[in-house]
């Protein structure tokens, strides 16, 4: 499976050859402890410290802002849990419908709890309603979270805009930014982010390491609690090897941006070719809006773990938002938001890029691609719009 | 990723028998059933060419809507039933389907669900019954989200002795949206092995019962006497055991050595209940006025 072309990014990616040569020192000859008051583990401190700075200054934060963490959803676990406990008094928090479950199932359990949560709505395009933000905020809200970039569609918020309105009201602005990292240029010094959430298997370091930034003068409670590690901002012996590996990953990717543009134009090769060559074909979610290595491509009248398959069969890997490929039952919950017909819904793939994405694979996927979409309309009961079976069923579900 | 067979995935990448069954000889009918829906994300147009005579299934082709398993389920089921007569391919659970398949992921039962119920929709077509009627219909909706009944539920939990509520939503979906009625399938799971319970306590209680009350008759019976015997047994000795229990008997008709009786109360409506009380009224039938006695229940 080595040559396999891997469209897959959002989920996960491939760990840079430079960041795991950076890393595997301290899994080996470096193994001391960096609170360890001995040159041995002094020089594993000097390598947590030189990693805080790279991924500060992806971030344009400072080095005491950043906070390490074993995953994403740690990092937003942590911040929604710190911004309530720091403001005991508020019970209200904002979110969107199209959040990452890390969020939503949290919002879903503090509920439980005797919070209420607010999930803000997307229109077709993906898109926030201010006027909906702006009606839904009041001084009880604690805390205001919202996801720069979706995972699913690339669709980016206007954050900056979001943060200027809920700052306005003295609410906590978390910013779960796992998929913007490495693809959108960011800089804490000019935003209104007060906590933001990254992760290091999406930009080239290997899995089980995040960070969490936390804008100085946040008032922040410990998710969890221990040691004096992290300033007392997260208890536990730091994954020293995760930690360097996500430093060098963060300078990486830092100097990827500046050429982040040919993977925007490899994405738009493959959309347009897709969008051109294969009928019944549309792009999910604000075209203009979005990350520039993801593309949403609803394949209508045809399921989407069926396509997956069929790509697989040729070494290529993608994603999809139909019920049948998350074991739900329930297509995704980011692709209903938008609105969109079942016909589409259930045919949705998602192909995310990398920077090791080359021309080549690209025009191998256009090349297989349409025998597969082919192959498997011809085997569907639906094959237009115009079939009764399917606007009866599309009718029924609208009714509901 | 799922874990399918190899089974499935060859199915999956070369489906027998896709497409539309359209042209037909003399003597032959074409029928289709349809089940599954776009919103639920996987549908299932199952055509049959059935000839009049034999009454046996010549073609069988489907067009599916679907994952891999919805498309090798139905590929697998119009290889099951080419050549079967109309009222065995009737019998086909899904369970064979899935079993001929090499079995599917837990998650992915409800394709072979899928294929059995498309098979229905076009016999109960071909043979004129209304699918408005069908007796799932008449349930109570359990599961709003997929729309399923409770009758539907029962059938099925009752065909593949499902014991969790996580099983019925792999097997028929319900549950598997918002997941309100999760507690409403653990009372139907409840109710359904309570229900076994019953009908295997009654039918030992039946078959071992006091027998003194009536005289064994081993003499040939006049017609008259013959009806008067099983009316007696019947009363006396199967109805105060059924009473217990909630559920009561009645005698429908007799013709020549074939008992028909009509089930009521707690007896009726569970398949397997059914079955148990029939073989145990028989043989008590059999045992106290002749052996020649057959019992169904009508």
């Amino acid at each position: 499976m080595n040559d396999c072309i891997y469209l897959d990014n959002n989920a996960t990616t491939k760990i840079d050859q430079d960041v795991l040569a950076a890393m595997l020192p301290y899994l080996s000859i470096y193994y001391g402890n960096p609170s360890s008051m001995h040159t041995f583990g002094g020089q594993v401190g000097r390598a947590v410290r030189q990693a805080r700075s790279q991924v500060a200054s992806l971030l344009g934060a400072e080095d005491s802002e950043i906070v390490f963490t074993s995953c994403g959803t740690e990092g937003d676990n942590a911040a929604i849990l710190a911004a309530l406990k720091a403001q005991p008094k508020k019970k209200h928090i904002i979110t969107t419908e199209v959040e990452h479950p890390a969020i939503l199932n949290l919002c879903r359990r503090l509920e439980k709890e005797g919070y209420t949560v607010t999930y803000l709505s997307v229109d077709s395009k993906g898109q926030l309603d201010f006027d909906e933000l702006e009606a839904s905020l009041t001084g009880n809200t604690a805390v205001v979270s919202v996801m720069y970039a979706n995972n699913e569609t690339g669709v980016i918020f206007p954050i900056e805009q979001i943060g200027q309105i809920v700052k306005e009201y003295g609410a906590i602005f978390h910013v779960d930014a796992v998929q913007a990292v490495g693809k959108i240029p960011l800089n804490m010094k000019t935003s209104t982010i007060d906590l933001l959430t990254l992760s290091g298997h999406k930009i080239h370091a290997p899995k089980g390491i995040g960070a969490l930034y936390i804008r100085k003068g946040v008032r922040f409670r410990p998710l969890l609690i221990g040691g004096h590690q992290e300033r007392g901002r997260r208890g536990g012996t730091e994954n020293v090897a995760g930690i360097v590996a996500l430093g060098k990953a963060a300078e990486l990717a830092q100097q990827h941006l500046a050429s982040i543009a040919r993977e925007k134009q490899l994405r738009d090769k493959l959309e347009r070719g897709i969008l051109s060559i294969i009928p019944n074909t549309v792009i999910n979610g604000d075209p203009v809006n979005r990350l520039p290595n993801t593309t949403n491509i609803g394949f209508k009248y045809i399921e989407g773990e069926a396509i997956l398959l069929s790509l697989d069969q040729f070494d290529i890997c993608a994603s999809s938002g139909s019920a049948c490929t998350s074991g739900s039952l329930e297509p995704s919950h980011v692709l209903r938001a938008l609105g969109l017909p079942y016909s589409v819904l259930h045919g949705s793939i998602r192909f995310s890029l990398s920077r090791f994405t080359t021309e080549k694979e690209i025009d191998r996927v256009l090349e297989v691609l349409p025998g597969i979409i082919h192959r498997l309309r011809e085997l569907s009961p639906f094959n237009s719009d115009d079939a009764d079976w399917l606007q009866e069923q599309e009718q029924a579900v609208l009714a509901k | 990723m799922w874990d399918y067979t190899d089974k499935v995935m060859e199915h999956f990448h070369n489906p027998r028998n896709q497409g539309a069954i359209t042209e037909k000889q003399e003597g032959e009918e074409i029928v289709t059933g349809e089940v599954g829906s776009i919103a639920c994300g996987d549908a299932l147009k199952l055509h049959l060419k059935i000839d009049e005579a034999t009454k046996t299934i010549k073609d069988a082709r489907f067009q599916t809507f679907g994952c891999a398993s919805a498309i090798a389920s139905s590929s697998a089921l119009t290889e099951l039933l080419k050549g079967r007569k109309v009222e065995e391919a009737l019998k086909l659970t899904n369970k064979e389907i899935a079993e001929s398949l090499g079995g599917l992921p837990e998650e992915k039962m409800h394709c072979s669900v899928m294929g059995q119920e498309a098979l229905e929709a076009a016999i109960y077509t071909y043979k004129g019954i209304p699918l408005d009627n069908h007796e799932e219909d008449e349930g109570n909706l359990i599961c709003r989200c997929f729309g399923v009944s409770d009758t539907k539920i029962k059938r099925i939990i009752r065909e593949n002795n499902l014991t969790t509520a996580e099983q019925v939503t792999n097997y028929v979906k319900a549950g598997g949206g918002c997941s309100s009625c999760l507690p409403d399938i653990d009372d139907l799971l409840e109710e359904i092995t309570t229900e076994k319970e019953k009908s295997i306590e009654v039918a030992t209680t039946i078959a071992t019962a006091d027998r003194s009350s009536t005289a064994q008759t081993t003499k040939t019976l006049t017609n008259i006497q013959k009806i008067t015997l099983i009316q007696q047994v019947i009363d006396r000795e199967i109805r105060p055991v059924l009473a217990e229990d909630g559920g009561d008997l009645e005698l429908f008709d007799i013709e020549g050595d074939l008992v028909k009786v009509i089930l009521k109360g707690a007896c009726n409506g569970c398949v397997s209940s059914t079955e148990t009380l029939k073989i145990a009224i028989e043989a008590t039938l059999k045992d106290r006025v002749l052996p020649t006695l057959t019992v169904e229940s009508v």
